[in-house]
């Protein structure tokens, strides 16, 4: 078995076989014309231009109906390419004056430009070399007359497997077979993940070696919530992520729940949200039955990048997810990362701890500059829907009030302006370090909610790094001192009158959603697809019952305890209907 | 015969990348008249998507319009106003 890490871009688990697309060959070859047929070259050329055209709009139509308008408009740019006059001449010059076949001058005119555009300083730009690669693919394969691969073709069920996916490529295959996607290249926003997640397909991107590990017929795991590639796993691996897998099937299955409230049987009303990045998303936190997003991370704005993106960049994708999820409201989180993650921060030395170092809020009071466009944006958004504003990674009142001052500003300058804004916009602090939970009567006096960030919480009150296999097991959400935390954090929130959801994994696990429900938690924030069986949970139980457990389940003295215990009261209270809701 | 010759700023965020670029061809490509875009000596034709994409032009790069013909001015206003908008 061979275990292949790469990153995590689209969440989910696929299990089957391989089948690993190579980089297609297509070498034109040159032959020599004579004068009389240079009429017939250029014939051929603008046939083949023709034709591609419209397989070219075809498949823009497809995109446009499984994937909307946004996808379908990046091949706008590949129709122009084909009625490029100065590409167009420069083949037609190539062909007339060097006698040349058609197939030999088109490769060689497209090779000019790509080089030129490969020798770019601008990243964006370079990047455009596959949009010319991809289009021009399909002109070579007319004039040479071989077959388009035809992915809309693959009849089994399979992993694909490839060095990188073109858009076109991506766009033709046919979802209902694919289980996975598994790449060398690529990242968080790279067009493959971004196709991936709105697709609801689980991806793992930046491989690496991808095709060289594995070859088609092979049997793999994607998880694509980790990062995790398995090439040939043992049979108990698979059984492990086999019972994985029909949890998050059972979760779409019950997708016909989700459109109603999460009300437990004895009338208390709770809000199960969505955690969302790329707003490619929100289309699955519609589906799923999501009432709102609880955590939108704006990280995926920052990254990969050169320059920082502009207020007004970051206003219309906020914006976006502000009007396709109103009524309902949007959380959204100021950037949650490193100073080394800035590209355009390249001297910012390797941290020993990152996870203790300079990051989210931290960063942000250091670049007033950087925190200042995003808040002005996130204001400016505010317009529209219902917009909230989270602070990540606040240790202490201090922290906050520096935020808020710099909030505060930024409302002045819009006012001044006379832009328009929520005046009364929600500010909520993420609570996920240990000293934030503990002076958390503080923090709500200053705050209009909090959110529970689990994950941190968890590490930095247990001091353990998930990442590392040796102390991962260490990793208990069920540890009686992280439970002690987050019952105090929703008590004192109450007793302030603020309200608290909480945005970390623990929320879409049925035992802890249940246990959290009983703390009196208001609302449960998770990945899409874990929505509707949450939601399932809630309808199905009583808030007095999970109060009493909770209460019980509190005082034991270990994670185990605290699960087994939870676990046998809910067979109690759902009984047949125990399996069916958490299928564990 | 009209020719218009002016410097300008691009101002779209990301410079002229695809759909940008994709854009300014679909507006050249209106006009009757001769489109030209010349960044640090280099002249390319407006009409082009890859000769624009070759041109690499960025976000704040200085970018000569040349337009003659006909329609020079009414195709210099809109590509003006184009290449300054900010967003898109």
């Amino acid at each position: 078995m061979n275990k292949l890490k790469g990153i995590a871009a689209s969440g989910g688990i696929g299990i089957g076989k391989a089948l690993v697309l190579g980089k297609e060959e297509l070498t034109a070859p040159k032959t020599k014309i004579s004068h009389e047929d240079i009429s017939k070259e250029i014939y051929r050329l603008e046939e083949a231009l023709i034709e591609t055209r419209k397989e070219i709009s075809n498949l823009q139509k497809k995109i446009l109906h499984d994937l909307g308008f946004d996808h379908a408009k990046v091949f706008e740019a590949h129709l122009l390419v084909l009625e490029d006059r100065v590409l167009i001449e420069d083949i037609i010059q190539q062909i007339k004056t060097k006698k040349v076949n058609v197939e030999y001058a088109f490769s060689q005119s497209i090779k000019k430009y790509i080089d030129t555009l490969l020798k770019l300083e601008d990243e964006y730009l370079r990047e455009r070399v596959i949009d010319i690669e991809d289009v021009s693919r399909r002109v070579l394969r007319k004039l040479l007359k071989k077959e388009t691969i035809n992915l809309s073709g693959i009849s089994e069920k399979v992993i694909i497997v490839a060095h990188d996916l073109s858009p076109s490529q991506t766009a033709s295959l046919p979802k209902e077979n694919i289980l996975g996607f598994v790449t060398d290249v690529g990242g968080r926003t790279s067009h493959t993940t971004i196709i991936a997640r709105s697709l609801g397909i689980p991806a793992v991107v930046g491989l690496e070696v991808a095709t060289i590990n594995i070859k088609s017929g092979e049997r793999l795991i994607v998880d694509g919530s980790e990062g995790m590639v398995f090439v040939n796993p043992a049979e108990k691996i698979i059984k492990e992520y086999q019972k994985r897998l029909t949890k998050i099937t059972k979760d779409i299955k019950t997708i016909h729940v989700s459109k109603l409230k999460a009300t437990t049987q004895d009338k208390r009303e709770v809000i199960v949200s969505a955690n969302i990045e790329l707003p490619e998303e929100l289309s699955l936190a519609h589906e799923y039955g999501a009432e709102g997003v609880g955590l939108y991370r704006t990280e995926y704005i920052f990254l990969g990048r050169r320059e920082l993106p502009t207020e007004e960049e970051q206003f219309k994708a906020y914006l976006n997810v502000a009007r396709k999820m109103k009524p309902y409201s949007v959380i959204i989180r100021t950037i949650d990362i490193g100073g080394d993650k800035f590209l355009s921060h390249p001297q910012v030395p390797v941290e020993m701890s990152p996870f203790l170092g300079w990051r989210a809020i931290r960063f942000c009071l250091a670049r007033p500059d950087v925190f200042k466009t995003q808040l002005r944006a996130i204001l400016r958004a505010s317009v529209e829907g219902n917009v909230k504003v989270m602070f990540p990674m606040i240790s202490g009142v201090g922290e906050l009030r520096e935020a808020k001052k710099i909030l505060e500003e930024c409302k002045k300058e819009l006012k001044h302006e006379n832009v328009y804004f929520d005046e009364k916009i929600s500010i909520g602090s993420m609570i996920e370090v240990p000293s934030a939970a503990l002076t958390a009567d503080i923090l709500a006096k200053e705050s209009d909610f909090f959110s529970i960030g689990t994950n941190d919480l968890i590490q930095y009150s247990l001091a353990v790094d998930r990442a590392n296999e040796k102390v991962a097991y260490l990793y208990e959400p069920g540890h009686p001192a992280v439970l002690r935390l987050i019952k105090s954090v929703i008590d004192v929130a109450h007793q302030n009158n603020i309200w608290v959801g909480m945005c970390g994994e623990m929320s879409g696990e049925p035992l802890f959603a249940f246990l959290t429900l009983g703390f009196e938690l208001d609302e449960f924030s998770m990945p899409p697809p874990r929505v509707p069986r949450i939601k399932e949970l809630i309808k199905n139980v009583k808030f007095e019952d999970a109060k009493a457990i909770a209460e019980k389940a509190v005082k034991l003295a270990t994670a185990k305890e605290v699960e087994k215990y939870i676990q046998d009261e809910l067979k109690k209270i759902l009984q047949d209907d125990f399996d069916r809701i958490l299928l564990v | 015969m009209e020719r218009i010759e002016e410097e300008i700023i691009v101002s779209n965020q990301h410079g002229l990348h695809a759909r940008p670029a994709a854009l300014l061809v679909q507006i050249a490509n209106k006009f009757d008249s001769k489109i030209l875009l010349e960044k640090e000596g280099e002249i390319v034709d407006g009409k082009s998507i890859i000769a624009i994409l070759s041109l690499g032009v960025n976000c704040g790069a200085p970018l000569k319009i040349i337009i003659e013909g006909v329609d020079a001015k009414e195709a210099f206003a809109e590509i003006k106003e184009f290449l300054e908008k900010q967003s898109e």
